[in-house]
């Protein structure tokens, strides 16, 4: 009994003395922490286009070329320009626009935009990359490489000489030669608030006519016959009751239905627990991110290599783990880290056929 | 608009071409006793033809035996025993509910973890979207992330930087609000022409849920934000990408703003950022950040990839504009809507979506026409700031071609505009807050089109 009274008056003295619950807000205490130095640094990895938040740090273009060609081409191609998997990231942009700052291709409605023709704060580049690439292991690069592969991507944009090396002292010059740094515009009123010094009127005005309005004469676009089935059969996507079906596009538009409409079913697991557990590895080790299990992504599908390397499970496994070119497309596949027995599974799986 | 205009290019004039041999017959049939409404029983007699389950058949007449046999014949479930309680602890939808399901369009991204689904609008009722259809936007794959492990911190312009724990953050005092959440780039693919068929693809990146949580504004206070200098706070998630965004100050200091755990009753889904999001009402659906671990009060705006990069809508100027964030007024009839076929000529209620981010949706119009008359839609209650808010209309399908539209109005007064009014001031490659009139072309055969008028 005493001891328990000794420990509330410990307590007592302990909070008067500005203990733990001293900083917090009065209204809920006991709620939150102060965080520690530590883990401020941890988290807080953010670059402004001030470049408040830019760690110390350099990295040259060759550099850069070496890291990009082993954890960047197979997405984004040799040279940046590749857009197989995503948006190209380089090209576009030219010699006047790193001049003017105001990249001309933009007006041009025929070219496809690339990243280094948008993007106008150099900030946003390293910050994206520091934060998530390589896009399977997002936070895997040293400061340095990142400074390294930004350089990279900046010298085959034409910002940066062949021999530049980025750092912390020269990025806020490298920024002044950035090729779109004068492409943004806040005067628009879809900011909430005032901190942009935007318009107040939305720019365009419709007025809510009611009788005898003004229409425009024709239909002017719909989807041609060739696209009537491109998202699937239609009839299997709406509700088989109610006061409409979907349409059943498997079959051209004025034509019976040719086959029984059935409900559409979630893809059954088909393959038993060989193919669930190889699954589950193709999703731990991310090869989904470049396979799909029935269709081509970066690589092959996972039903295409079964086609062609059936019973080959050795083969397949040696080919996980040593990566290689050239035998599917021009994009290499990088060797992969992953366990030698993880590997077999996945391996094994693909030569009995992929089943899903 | 001229009949003649439409039936030139994509009506089909008669209906037999798409019946059965059997539904041909039965036209005929109809035909021969005078009767103009045959379409319907046509329909379901090709439907009984082709498909075996009993739901598709559709048709109401009396037959011959004096009645129905849905009636006459009492079915298993009306004379048998039922299943038990708790056969499922966290049940499902009916089995013939399973064409009801979000989706991906074909083509829209090259990989399925950095890609998008779509909310199966043309089947949903109300304004809640069940929480496993909501739409789905995914920078790097999702997550199902332990809550005992997840952390939540606030730094930058604060007295002093905190961290709490979700059981920290769901003692605080909270708030349950409906609100909309819409993807900037929603209806993104039909800047330029129809692109896609149906609601579920032209208007599917919307969905609006019932979230719980506390307000940010509590959780800079008990940090000492200051507010004064200040303007702009960055939202960080805690997956691979880490998706940051700049947030309007003025919608946290209203309180607007709220970091939530909860989503129609339940907690948030995976997909949808459990265990904790951030709402940014009227604001496009990439602010609100999932997976959230951390704010940063700052005095100047962040420029993140996707304030920078992505999300930034490009003028015929070649200008890019920056920090677009809100979601103006629009909305879409949701049926009939493409893709669909219309079962017979008559009555029909004409439904459907309205949004604004800018507060409440105040009035909503209904064509018939393509546009040259339009009648008052009602609005069902609740109708509520930044939160889908249901339309109908009746209409009496006089079997001819028509176009339906609708038209939203919100409460500051900004009409949706058409698709000509947008394009003449934005181009077509804005990508982003396509928020135009939507136009769905009803064929004499029934099917209903996706179609844009010029």
């Amino acid at each position: 009994m005493s001891s328990f009274r000794n420990a509330v008056i410990a307590a007592a003295v302990m909070a008067a003395a500005g203990g733990t619950f001293a900083q917090a807000d009065s209204r809920f205490p006991g709620i939150g922490r102060a965080a520690t130095p530590k883990e401020v640094a941890a988290w807080d990895i953010d670059v402004r286009p001030d470049f408040k938040g830019l760690p110390k740090g350099s990295g040259s273009v060759a550099k850069g070329q070496d890291i990009w060609e082993s954890k960047c081409a197979h997405c984004h191609g040799v040279f940046g320009d590749s857009g197989e998997v995503f948006s190209p990231v380089v090209g576009g942009t030219t010699a006047e626009d790193v001049k003017t700052g105001r990249v001309a291709k933009l007006k041009d409605s025929t070219v496809g935009r690339t990243t280094f023709m948008k993007v106008a704060t150099l900030s946003t580049v390293f910050d994206y990359i520091n934060r998530a690439m390589p896009w399977t292991a997002p936070k895997s690069l040293s400061t340095d490489e990142v400074y390294a592969v930004t350089a990279f991507l900046l010298n085959l944009s034409g910002v940066v000489p062949d021999d530049f090396t980025l750092s912390d002292k020269n990025i806020a010059d490298v920024q002044k030669r950035m090729p779109n740094r004068n492409g943004m515009t806040t005067q628009h009123a879809m900011w909430p608030g005032k901190e942009f010094n935007g318009v107040k009127v939305p720019d365009v005005k419709n007025v809510a006519c009611m009788k005898d309005c003004a229409t425009e004469p024709s239909v002017g676009s719909f989807l041609p016959d060739f696209a009537r089935n491109a998202h699937g059969n239609l009839a299997e996507q709406n509700r088989m009751i109610g006061p409409q079906r979907g349409a059943d596009t498997t079959v051209p538009e004025g034509k019976a239905p040719a086959k029984v409409v059935e409900s559409a079913k979630p893809a059954a697991a088909s393959g038993g627990a060989d193919a669930k557990a190889a699954i589950a590895l193709l999703t731990k080790h991310s090869c989904v991110a470049c396979h799909g299990v029935d269709k081509k992504i970066v690589g092959p599908g996972f039903n295409e290599v079964a086609k062609k390397h059936a019973d080959k499970a050795d083969y397949l496994a040696s080919k996980i783990k040593s990566g290689g070119s050239g035998v599917w497309g021009p994009i290499p596949m990088p060797a992969q880290a992953l366990p030698e027995a993880d590997a077999r599974v996945i391996a094994a799986w693909i030569a009995a056929g992929a089943a899903k | 608009m001229k009949q003649d205009d439409l039936s030139a290019g994509r009506i089909i004039r008669a209906p037999e071409n798409f019946l059965s041999r059997e539904g041909i017959k039965t036209v005929f049939a109809e035909g021969k006793k005078g009767r103009r409404d045959f379409i319907r029983s046509a329909f379901a007699a090709a439907a009984a033809g082709v498909a075996a389950p009993a739901v598709l058949a559709q048709g109401n007449p009396v037959p011959k035996e004096g009645g129905d046999t849905n009636i006459l014949n009492l079915p298993e479930h009306a004379t048998g025993l039922g299943q038990s309680v708790v056969t499922d602890g966290y049940g499902k939808p009916s089995k013939y509910e399973t064409n009801v399901q979000r989706r991906q369009s074909p083509g829209l991204t090259q990989t399925n973890q950095a890609s998008v689904s779509f909310s199966p609008l043309q089947s949903l009722f109300g304004i809640v979207t069940p929480s496993g259809l909501h739409f789905e936007r995914h920078h790097q794959g999702w997550w199902d992330i332990d809550p005992s492990k997840h952390r939540f911190m606030v730094n930058g312009m604060v007295k002093t930087p905190k961290v709490f724990t979700m059981d920290e953050i769901m003692r605080l005092p909270s708030v349950s609000r409906f609100h909309f959440i819409e993807c900037g780039a929603n209806s993104g693919a039909e800047w330029g022409n129809v692109a896609v068929p149906t609601a579920q693809y032209t208007h599917g990146m919307i969905s609006c849920s019932e979230f719980t949580g506390v307000p940010l504004i509590t959780l800079l206070e008990l940090a000492g934000a200051d507010l004064k200098n200040g303007k702009f706070v960055l939202a960080e998630g805690g997956d691979g990408s880490s998706m940051t965004r700049t947030i309007p100050m003025s919608l946290i200091t209203s309180g607007e703003v709220f970091v939530a755990y909860g989503q129609n009753g339940e907690m948030l889904r995976p997909e949808n950022g459990y265990p904790l999001r951030l709402v940014v009402p009227g604001v496009q659906g990439v602010s609100w950040v999932k997976y959230l671990r951390r704010v940063e009060v700052g005095d100047q705006p962040y420029a993140t990839k996707d304030e920078a990069i992505h999300y930034i809508d490009l003028q015929p100027s070649g200008l890019h504009r920056q920090y677009t964030n809100i979601q103006e007024c629009k909305s879409v009839v949701t049926t009939p809507s493409g893709g669909q076929v219309l079962l017979d000529k008559g009555f029909y209620n004409i439904t459907g979506l309205a949004w604004s981010g800018r507060g409440k949706v105040k009035k909503v119009d209904v064509s018939v026409d393509g546009g040259r008359n339009w009648r008052p839609a009602r609005l069902e209650s609740p109708v509520m700031s930044k939160a889908l808010t249901r339309f109908n209309v009746d209409w009496v399908w006089d079997g001819k071609p028509a176009i339906i539209q609708s038209r939203a109005t919100d409460e500051t007064g900004y009409v949706q505009p058409t698709y000509k009014q947008l394009r003449a001031v934005r181009g077509t490659r804005s990508i982003y807050h396509n928020n135009a009139i939507q136009s769905w072309l009803v064929q004499e055969n029934g099917e209903v089109k996706n179609v844009q008028l010029s």
